[in-house]
């Protein structure tokens, strides 16, 4: 276990952090703002993903396909919130997550028709890949800088939408009281598709990021549900800056784990059991951190509502 | 023997900005019936979520009976004698009258992890609750489910249920919130057979209701109780005429 | 008797009836069939006790029929065959599972409740699939069904249809005791108004946990049960589809209703079995059935079948 190894596995673990910022921002908006958990958030990014392959392959160009990818995903979220979720905002969480996850069997079975169960592989463009050295011994993919520097930067981009302008303050009014902004005659409805269509952009720029280094696959939403919900706990619902904080800690947290609880464990129990005990227990880091966090703060860690 | 039941020090709660409690002292004798009354927003609902356990005072102590409760939790304090009525109707709206009031009788009446037996079937609790039923008037109503009944009788059923758990303590939150006048009136006589039996603080605006029922009377202006005394000593004082009686008494 | 009781009798009588039926008919694929639906009712009927009278919307109930199976797995893995230990292992596993994610879980409400119970649920599939040993994501195969020597051997597919009737009468029976009971009303009136049970002296806590266990080890059972009748195990037993499903059965059958969970398993299965028929991409179609039904149709099956007064 050497420092550039460490230093490697860091880089990745702020790499999946940001991802999962990217998601958990979009989720819990929609949460905070409207009250309405969405399942299909998940789908959201699978979606963006494939969209982004479509079109790079049919264009040839990698941003084209970013673009239009982000685009298609924007239209389709919008669709999904004015055809089948405008009825649900009344409805009670039970409700809504039923009918969400009807949307996910919609959506994955919708891919398989499309495009196939196959897992589809993208290749990045030539001033994409390869590796970057970032100083003696260390050599990292570009791509995953990339997706750092987007993540960050839209990070920022949402911290001053949300902390400096108009928007941004009937969002953090909506978040903490809801009849109120409705009160103030601000065009509710219209709200409320700006900020699930934004959720929506942001879900699929995950997802289009992700589909060259994960693959794309139907389901591939969900897997990474699971994960942005346990970081949206660990944050506290209906707060960016927990959805920042809980992104960060459970990107780390997982990536590291991963990586070194295996060799860790080894050096105290016998490596044969440390192969079993390794991966399985490092699976369950995250959920085992959302209960230790859960129990000190049952509101999660930067709750939006004091 | 001059100790009162209800001590309360100090208590203070805010919300962000809001101050909702200013340092409140009550003390509350046993078998008075104290009556708290204030402008809109002055923290009444809050001081009662407070007393009743819903709520923890930022500062402050609640003393009952000579211990110290301020840390206990809701129900912890119904099993020390408290009963809380609440200012929006409260009731179990899917279950009857009847099932609404043998749950606090159930809740006072030994151990509740029973698996097997009905409990609507069981003797022990039917009985009380409809006796209590009777009490408050409800008794030809007690199959009807709460939801059915008339805004009046589901007043009059919190009352009974914080009956129920036969309480040393009272909260009552604007018991007569949205009755007419024949169910007011009845609903304050009803109260007047519990002076004296029971301790009661009572959250008011009606006016009648305060003034004849209330033993001592209270007065809650911003979080701070700027006034305590008998009605005629809260009628003939100038701060409180100014600060909360002044626009409503025509004399 | 009662146009209830009329109504549920003929519904045994008809279950009881079908083997006789599919023989008749030259179908053995029938008594498979209910038999799969009998197992899924079982394991609605447990989550009925928390989410429909409970109140507690748990999306990780599928991760005790996984617990459950895997008791019977393991223990068949090492050459333990024994009916009784096995299934009293996926009993006791189940519940004590339940007891530790109820403990974390029930101190939370709301959506914080939900995304736990589902987080939790994906710790154990992700658990299930990490184990190499007993198959990783591929699962393995049951090659001895649990024995109970002398009582009945569950190769016979007629006994064992006959052994899942009986024990989905007996959850069902104590079941309806339970929610009746003064533990039932407790968690009843916690779902009802929270607010009111507390103050009248209750503290919903422990009798939600009860509720959670209790709830937990019957779908364990279920999980031995359904282990045997597909005679193979894989961690898509507590895949989160699948604790979706089971909140569908529910929800679509009737909550808080006892009929509902059996009515909702039915229909559910049968509807999946004859869409699978159709396409193999029966799951479009599948899904906005759902969103509908969730949309229009709450009151559930049962509040169809039974009018009123259930």
């Amino acid at each position: 276990m050497n420092i550039i190894l460490v230093l490697e596995q860091t880089l990745n673990g702020l790499q999946l952090g940001v991802m999962l910022f990217l998601m958990a921002a979009g989720l819990t908006l929609v949460f905070g703002i409207m009250n309405l958990v969405n399942l299909a958030h998940g789908s959201l990014y699978m979606v963006g993903a494939y969209l982004a392959t479509y079109f790079y392959q049919l264009t040839g160009s990698f941003v084209l396909g970013v673009l239009l990818g982000l685009a298609g995903t924007l239209v389709v979220g919008i669709v999904v919130e004015l055809v089948a979720l405008r009825t649900l905002y009344e409805r009670g969480h039970l409700d809504q997550v039923l009918a969400t996850f009807g949307l996910i069997l919609f959506f994955n079975e919708l891919m398989a028709i499309v495009w196939g169960r196959a897992a589809i592989y993208t290749t990045l463009p030539a001033y994409l890949s390869g590796h970057v050295e970032l100083f003696a011994g260390l050599r990292y993919p570009l791509y995953r800088l990339v997706i750092i520097a987007v993540g960050l930067a839209v990070a920022g981009l949402l911290w001053f939408v949300v902390a400096r302008t108009r928007l941004g303050m009937l969002i953090r009014a909506g978040a903490s009281n809801r009849a109120m902004v409705a009160a103030l005659g601000v065009n509710i409805r219209l709200l409320y598709t700006l900020v699930f269509g934004f959720g929506a952009a942001l879900a699929g720029l995950a997802g289009l990021m992700s589909g060259p280094i994960h693959v794309v696959q139907p389901g591939m939403g969900e897997l990474i549900l699971i994960d942005v919900l346990v970081v949206i706990v660990i944050g506290g619902i209906g707060s960016i800056r927990g959805a920042l904080a809980g992104a960060l800690i459970v990107g780390m947290v997982d990536t590291l784990g991963r990586a070194f609880l295996k060799p860790m464990l080894a050096t105290v129990i016998s490596p044969v059991a440390a192969d079993t005990a390794g991966p399985a227990l490092a699976s369950m880091l995250i959920y085992l951190l959302m209960a230790a966090v859960l129990a000190v703060r049952p509101a999660g860690l930067f709750p939006a509502r004091g | 023997m001059d100790k009162p039941l209800l001590e309360v020090r100090g208590l203070t709660k805010s919300f962000g900005a809001l101050l909702a409690s200013d340092s409140v002292d009550l003390d509350v004798r046993e078998g008075e019936t104290h009556a708290v009354i204030g402008p809109n927003g002055a923290g009444k609902t809050t001081l009662i979520a407070q007393l009743a356990g819903n709520l923890r005072p930022d500062r402050g102590r609640v003393r009952f009976a000579g211990e110290d409760v301020t840390a206990l939790s809701a129900p912890a304090r119904s099993h020390r004698g408290f009963a809380r009525s609440f200012q929006i109707t409260s009731v179990y709206s899917e279950f009857t009258a009847l099932e609404n009031v043998m749950l606090a009788v159930q809740a006072h009446a030994g151990h509740s992890f029973r698996f097997w037996r009905p409990a609507r079937g069981e003797t022990a609790l039917r009985s009380p609750a409809r006796a209590i039923l009777e009490e408050v008037g409800l008794g030809a109503r007690s199959d009807v489910l709460a939801a059915n009944l008339a805004h009046g009788e589901q007043r009059a059923l919190e009352i009974a249920t914080a009956l129920a758990t036969r309480p040393r303590l009272m909260l009552l939150d604007e018991p007569v919130a949205g009755m007419g006048a024949e169910e007011t009136r009845r609903m304050i006589e009803f109260l007047s057979t519990l002076k004296g039996r029971k301790t009661i603080i009572l959250v008011e605006h009606d006016m009648d209701a305060v003034f004849s029922l209330a033993d001592r009377i209270s007065v809650l202006v911003y979080g701070r109780i700027i006034a305590t005394g008998t009605p005629e000593e809260i009628r003939a004082n100038a701060e409180v005429r100014r600060a909360y009686l002044g626009e409503e008494v025509q004399t | 008797m009662n146009r209830r009781t009329a109504i549920l009798l003929a519904g045994f009588l008809l279950l009881a009836a079908v083997p006789s039926i599919a023989a008749l008919l030259g179908q053995p694929f029938y008594v498979d069939l209910l038999r799969r639906v009998m197992i899924f009712a079982i394991a609605a009927l447990s989550l009925n006790l928390i989410l429909g009278y409970g109140g507690m919307v748990s999306f990780g109930h599928a991760a005790y029929l996984g617990v459950g199976a895997y008791a019977v797995g393991v223990l068949a893995h090492y050459g333990v065959h024994d009916g009784y230990l096995q299934w009293a292992l996926a009993i006791a596993a189940s519940a004590l599972v339940a007891l530790v994610i109820g403990a974390v879980s029930i101190r939370t409400s709301g959506i914080y409740f939900i995304m736990i119970t589902l987080a939790f649920t994906q710790m154990l599939y992700y658990l299930g699939i990490s184990i190499e040993e007993f198959g990783g994501d591929d699962g393995m195969r049951l090659e001895v069904k649990s024995q109970f020597p002398g009582l009945i051997d569950l190769n016979n597919g007629n006994a064992f249809y006959y052994l899942v009737l009986a024990i989905l009468v007996l959850v069902a029976l104590l079941g309806h005791r339970l929610v009746n009971s003064r533990f039932g009303m407790v968690i009843r009136a916690a779902r009802s108004n929270e607010a009111r049970t507390r103050a009248i002296g209750f503290s919903p806590y422990p009798y939600r946990l009860a509720a959670f266990v209790i709830a937990g080890a019957v779908c364990g059972l279920a999980g031995a049960l359904l282990v045997n009748h597909t005679a193979y195990l894989t961690p898509e037993f507590m895949n989160w589809t699948r604790s979706g499903e089971l909140m569908f059965m529910v929800i679509l059958g009737g909550m808080a209703t006892t009929a509902g969970p059996v009515l909702g398993a039915l229909a559910l299965l049968l509807v999946e079995d004859v869409l699978s028929g159709w396409t193999q991409h029966w799951q479009i179609i599948l899904g906005p059935l759902l969103v509908l039904s969730v949309l229009f149709f709450r009151r559930g099956l049962a509040g169809l079948l039974f009018g009123k007064d259930e």
